[in-house]
């Protein structure tokens, strides 16, 4: 269960990111998290594991207050909350296996993690992981070998590694094709329901979003303008978070999907 | 057709000037002549002296063209050891020194009172010229490769840390802040986000001071601080012009050997 207490953010160029933001998320929702750039929704999910530290309000982690950890106590949450990236956010000179294993970093200490020496379980749940995505073979590429879609698989790899009760996922499909973005908004959909993990994905595509996930929360401003099932999207409530706009096209139609799925 | 379009058409275009205020413009070319002209003008050149010289500069010039490699090979090579030496030595432990003040002086990785203190270092490393530190440090610690080896690895510290921070400051942020996002400490952080970002640079920038510290090490050798520099120097005042001749060709063949031997590295570690 995680859940935010009137969150607040402003940068220090006086920009409110985010004014007072509640939200609860129970353990296995999906929920997508939509609005226009700058709306604040990548300062949303940094702050939730506070690589952007937030000016005021509670984030809540099974009753563990994220926000008010010392920094030991911050790395230990971290480990459980998993964060995938938007341009995949892979350190492209380290190997497949490598930036995977990364995501244990928090459970072994310096020597071993410096050493690549990590425990057996640990290395056989990379393997597990990487095969579950179809990665098993490249696990001794350089990441920046690896083609955008197989490079968000090893991100996802990294993430679940660390075996987490959240992820975090910052526009996970900003940079791929719509078939890959498909693929890959599924893959974590499955996994979060094989995990019983909650999620917080910040995306663009609103037709996408409603494909995948149980429950929308639009943000403008730094403020949630809505929040519900996806049917609930309708032309008047994405003119309330984006602006005007002809959002026919946008929103999901049964008949399209019909048809795209006799393409796939 | 809007009418700001309208304007536009059929006008020609061009690049705006670098230097928008057409006063300024003109005084800094003006004056960038006078002065040109003026440095030329205060040029003394006394031609009887140059004449004079002519003789000896063309005994310089010719002594290469038979280099005496032979009757100085003992000092020779003494010298050139203790240069080969001298570099290599002050290249690993200035290289050495210079990782953890290169991480200091990283604005986006170390806190501010780190970063001062390390930029500091730096800025004092690089306010000092090499042949100044020498003969500073030739004072204090007597002739010979000791001053020499303390010299270039101060020299080090200034060139490679500045470059290392410079590097580290200009990383993908996101590559680094995914590792921190895992619930990374510190050291793995740097490890895992940080070095593999600015490995390449490092080696790269390790060669070429290999390179130039060697360089630098015939230069010192003027000034007392020991290595081919030495050697070099007596040479010219003794007027062994084809021993000095046969000291700059192996030099020369060494620095140039060096420039390969980084390049191939340096395209590998890519």
């Amino acid at each position: 269960m995680l859940s935010l207490k009137s969150l607040t953010k402003t940068y220090r160029t006086g920009d409110k990111a985010l004014v007072s933001v509640d939200i609860d998320i129970p353990n296995g929702q999906v929920v997508a998290l939509i609005g226009p750039s700058g709306a604040g929704k990548s300062t949303l999910i940094r702050c939730i594991n506070r690589l952007v530290e937030p000016t005021s309000g509670h984030v809540l982690l099974d009753d563990v207050d994220v926000t008010a950890l010392n920094s030991s106590g911050l790395r230990r949450e971290r480990r459980r909350m998993g964060m995938i990236f938007q341009e995949y956010a892979l350190v492209e000179r380290l190997s497949v296996m490598e930036n995977v294993l990364s995501g244990r970093l928090g459970y072994v200490g310096f020597w071993r993690s410096f050493l690549r020496k990590y425990p057996q379980a640990d290395i056989d749940e990379a393997f597990r992981l990487l095969d579950r995505v179809g990665l098993l073979d490249m696990a001794d590429k350089r990441a920046d070998e690896l083609s955008g879609g197989q490079r968000q698989r090893v991100g996802i790899c990294r993430a679940l590694i660390q075996n987490p009760a959240l992820l975090l996922v910052d526009e996970p499909t900003a940079s791929l094709d719509p078939k890959t973005s498909r693929q890959i908004m599924r893959l974590i959909c499955e996994l979060c329901q094989e995990r019983g993990l909650a999620a917080i994905i910040n995306i663009h595509d609103v037709a996408l979003a409603q494909m995948f996930v149980q429950r929308v929360i639009g943000l403008q401003s730094g403020a949630i303008r809505f929040d519900g099932p996806p049917d609930g999207l309708t032309p008047d409530v994405l003119t309330e978070i984006y602006g005007e706009e002809d959002w026919q096209a946008t929103i999901r139609k049964d008949e399209d999907e019909d048809a795209e799925a006799a393409v796939a | 057709m809007t009418t700001a379009l309208n304007a536009r058409i059929g006008q020609p275009w061009r690049k705006p000037p670098f230097i928008k205020r057409v006063w300024l413009r003109w005084t800094l070319g003006v004056s960038a002549v006078l002065y040109l002209a003026a440095a030329i003008a205060s040029i003394e050149v006394n031609w009887s002296r140059v004449y004079e010289g002519l003789d000896r500069g063309a005994a310089f010039i010719m002594s290469f063209t038979r280099p005496d490699f032979v009757s100085r090979a003992g000092d020779i090579w003494d010298g050139m050891l203790e240069s080969l030496i001298m570099t290599v030595a002050a290249s690993v432990v200035g290289i050495l020194i210079s990782i953890p003040i290169g991480l200091g002086a990283a604005r986006n990785i170390a806190p501010l009172p780190v970063y001062l203190v390390c930029r500091s270092i730096v800025a004092l490393s690089r306010a000092l010229q090499e042949i100044i530190v020498a003969i500073l440090l030739v004072a204090i610690f007597g002739f010979g490769p000791l001053a020499g080896f303390l010299t270039l690895s101060f020299a080090t510290i200034g060139f490679l840390s500045k470059l290392l921070a410079e590097d580290i400051e200009s990383m993908d942020r996101v590559q680094a802040e995914a590792i921190r996002a895992t619930g990374a400490g510190w050291m793995q952080w740097i490890n895992y986000g940080v070095q593999p970002q600015v490995m390449p640079r490092l080696i790269g920038l390790s060669m070429y001071r290999l390179d130039i510290n060697f360089r630098e090490s015939a230069i010192l050798g003027l000034v007392g601080a020991g290595g081919i520099g030495a050697t070099l120097n007596t040479a010219f005042d003794r007027y062994e012009f084809d021993t000095a001749a046969a000291i700059l060709m192996i030099i020369i063949g060494i620095v140039m050997m060096l420039e390969y031997l980084s390049g191939i590295i340096r395209a590998r570690v890519q």
